[in-house]
């Protein structure tokens, strides 16, 4: 046999690819293409002129700006999450780890408005970090953070947990006998082998994240050029029928966090040097 | 490299939960410079044993002691013991190269060796195990036989005067187990770092090792010269357990031993009466053509020939008695034993 097409003793891989195509064009590109396709009937001046409105570049920055920031606070807490559920038997422990998926399952609006509840200027945590310190948390980009840290912290536990429970305890027993402290052994051989993991959960936390609207919404207060995140935006432009301009900053937020998770694939090849062909 | 320090361990304990023990107040003291294997069946606390040594696990009771130093409130990492662990447990993340290096890496400052100064030692130790062309691979990309190699210079690197080993050949396929074998037994030589290897090969231990310590349900049965061990065997369990011997019960009666219903002519013995085990080695039970046993098998291996008879219901290993030439499948014959070995039955 001749052609492109190594032979392989693996059944079934162009059946599997053509279902693959057909399922990914019918979900995922069709939708996006349609989505692509939109933003142009303003022709390409005013489609580019419809995304670099200060409001819009605004509200990109804090949505882009504020997921990275989540996603990178979301990896030492899942790490940390991960490696107690792990590592260690203690009571509860079950409890806490039914605990980690909860954000999955809250509709996100119920996050949202009990985050409001917290931290809200007269909520249980913002009343005394308003009186001693006199930090705002509700109502300012701070506050998008923090629902964006909730949202996300899961995605980090979840694809951890299990690197984390395969892990070898000999890889670090052999650091010991050769001569390794304790932090050196967790520097040297725990954390590479987790971290193309973490850069995983890195990249799932921030997709969530970029796209969050549910809890972001109550917390934010919706501020134009201050706390107005991207998905409201849009929303705010279908409300006024506006709907070339809401495509317009969909695609904007599709080109941004497709660069992005290309981003974090390249790292994940560079971080498995010992996987590459 | 640094010559090796002797090992001492007396009334070592250690308990896992409840129930038996690992290790039940083992003593071994091991020479300077010695090869030792510490053999036996898979649960008899042998790799308990070398974990402790390495200081990854910590006894309940007794104290270990190298080149004359107490262990007991030294951590695995300033022991300075070079330990190979059974899968290797190498780094897959790093090079063959820098797995090596490790050791010297993670000196504190005033003991690192320069830069240039590790690439040197990294090299010739990777020469040493003869697989210098490696190091630029990874873990994952090289043989089993490869790791193991790899994974001894890794454990050499910090020039241990103790070397342990954790069944350092169990997952290799026979061919490269005896070559390997061969040639660590030479690199001891070289080296003469004091070597601990845990195996429950007989014939592993047998061909390699100063000496072996047989050990049983947390204890050290035996602890001897493969020779002493197959000539003087301390018990029926080291008996059984070295050599591929016939396990025959017979009664022993007023200094005769009798193996009813097995067709063998009694034997004297100076056991005292009761039950009791007769060890024979194939080649000291003999068969002549005559009544009594059939043979079911015969297999020649280049130098002798080897019979399996069926006697009294049982399989018995056995050899041709002189003068006869051609024994054959289903020829009939009689069974005589040159020498045994006796034990009184335990319980």
């Amino acid at each position: 046999m001749t052609g492109w097409r190594p032979r392989s003793a693996l059944p079934g891989f162009g059946l599997s690819l053509g279902v693959t195509l057909l399922w990914l064009s019918a979900i995922v590109l069709l939708p996006l293409a349609a989505l692509a396709l939109r933003p142009w009937e303003l022709g390409v001046a005013s489609a580019w002129e419809s995304v670099t409105q200060p409001r819009v570049l605004a509200a990109l920055r804090l949505s882009f700006g504020a997921a990275l920031a989540a996603a990178a606070l979301d990896v030492p807490l899942g790490l940390l999450i991960a490696w107690v559920l792990v590592r260690y038997r203690f009571p509860g422990r079950r409890l806490a780890d039914a605990m980690v998926d909860l954000p999955f399952a809250l509709p996100t609006a119920v996050a949202g408005v009990a985050l409001t509840a917290l931290y809200a200027p007269n909520g249980w945590v913002g009343e005394p970090l308003g009186a001693s310190l006199g930090w705002r948390i509700a109502f300012t980009p701070w506050g998008v953070l923090i629902a964006l840290v909730f949202v996300g912290l899961p995605f980090v536990v979840r694809t951890v947990e299990p690197v984390l429970r395969d892990l070898p305890a000999e890889a670090e027993e052999a650091a010991a006998t050769l001569g390794a402290t304790r932090a050196q052994a967790l520097r040297r051989v725990v954390l590479p082998a987790l971290a193309p993991a973490l850069l995983t959960g890195f990249g799932l936390a921030f997709a969530r994240a970029v796209g969050e609207y549910g809890s972001v919404i109550f917390i934010a207060g919706n501020l134009p050029m201050l706390t107005e995140i991207a998905p409201l935006l849009i929303v705010i432009r279908l409300e006024e029928f506006d709907y070339a301009g809401a495509a317009a900053v969909g695609l904007a937020m599709l080109v941004l966090a497709f660069g992005v998770l290309l981003a974090v694939n390249a790292a994940q090849r560079r971080l498995r040097p010992w996987a590459r062909a | 490299m640094t010559a090796g320090l002797g090992v001492d361990v007396a009334g070592l304990t250690r308990r896992f939960g409840a129930g038996r023990p690992a290790l039940h107040g083992v003593d071994l003291a091991v020479r300077q410079g010695e090869f030792v294997a510490l053999l036996g069946p898979s649960g008899s606390g042998k790799t308990t044993l070398l974990r402790i040594l390495a200081g990854l696990e910590f006894p309940d009771a007794g104290r270990v002691r190298v080149g004359g130093r107490d262990m007991a409130g030294v951590p695995a990492r300033a022991r300075g013991v070079g330990f190979v662990f059974q899968h290797y447990a190498l780094f897959r993340h790093m090079t063959v190269f820098e797995n090596v290096a490790f050791g010297l890496r993670v000196r504190p400052r005033a003991r690192r060796p320069a830069e240039a100064e590790i690439a040197r030692r990294v090299r010739d130790l990777l020469a040493l195990v003869q697989v210098p062309e490696l190091e630029r691979r990874y873990p994952e990309q090289i043989s089993g036989g490869q790791r193991q190699r790899v994974a001894l210079a890794r454990a050499l690197a910090i020039e241990p005067p103790l070397l342990l080993l954790d069944e350092p050949f169990g997952a290799l396929d026979a061919q490269v187990r005896k070559d390997l074998r061969l040639w660590l037994r030479g690199l001891h030589d070289r080296l003469g770092i004091t070597t601990l290897f845990v195996t429950h090969d007989q014939d592993e231990a047998m061909a390699i090792a100063d000496r072996i310590a047989l050990l049983r349900d947390g204890r050290v049965v035996q602890f001897d010269a493969p020779e002493a061990l197959f000539e003087h065997p301390a018990d029926a369990f080291v008996a059984g357990f070295l050599g591929d011997s016939n396990r025959l019960p017979c009664v022993v009666a007023g200094g005769l031993a009798c193996f009813a219903p097995l067709p063998l002519p009694g034997m004297a013995t100076s056991l005292p009466d009761g039950p009791a085990l007769a060890f024979v080695r194939p080649g000291a039970l003999l068969a002549a053509p005559g009544e009594g046993a059939v043979v079911q098998g015969v297999r020649h291996d280049g130098r002798a020939l080897h019979l399996v008879v069926a006697a009294g219901g049982r399989m018995l290993e056995a050899a041709p008695a002189p003068g006869w030439d051609a024994p054959r499948r289903g020829d009939a014959c009689a069974l005589s034993i040159a020498e045994a070995r006796f034990f009184a039955a335990q319980q």
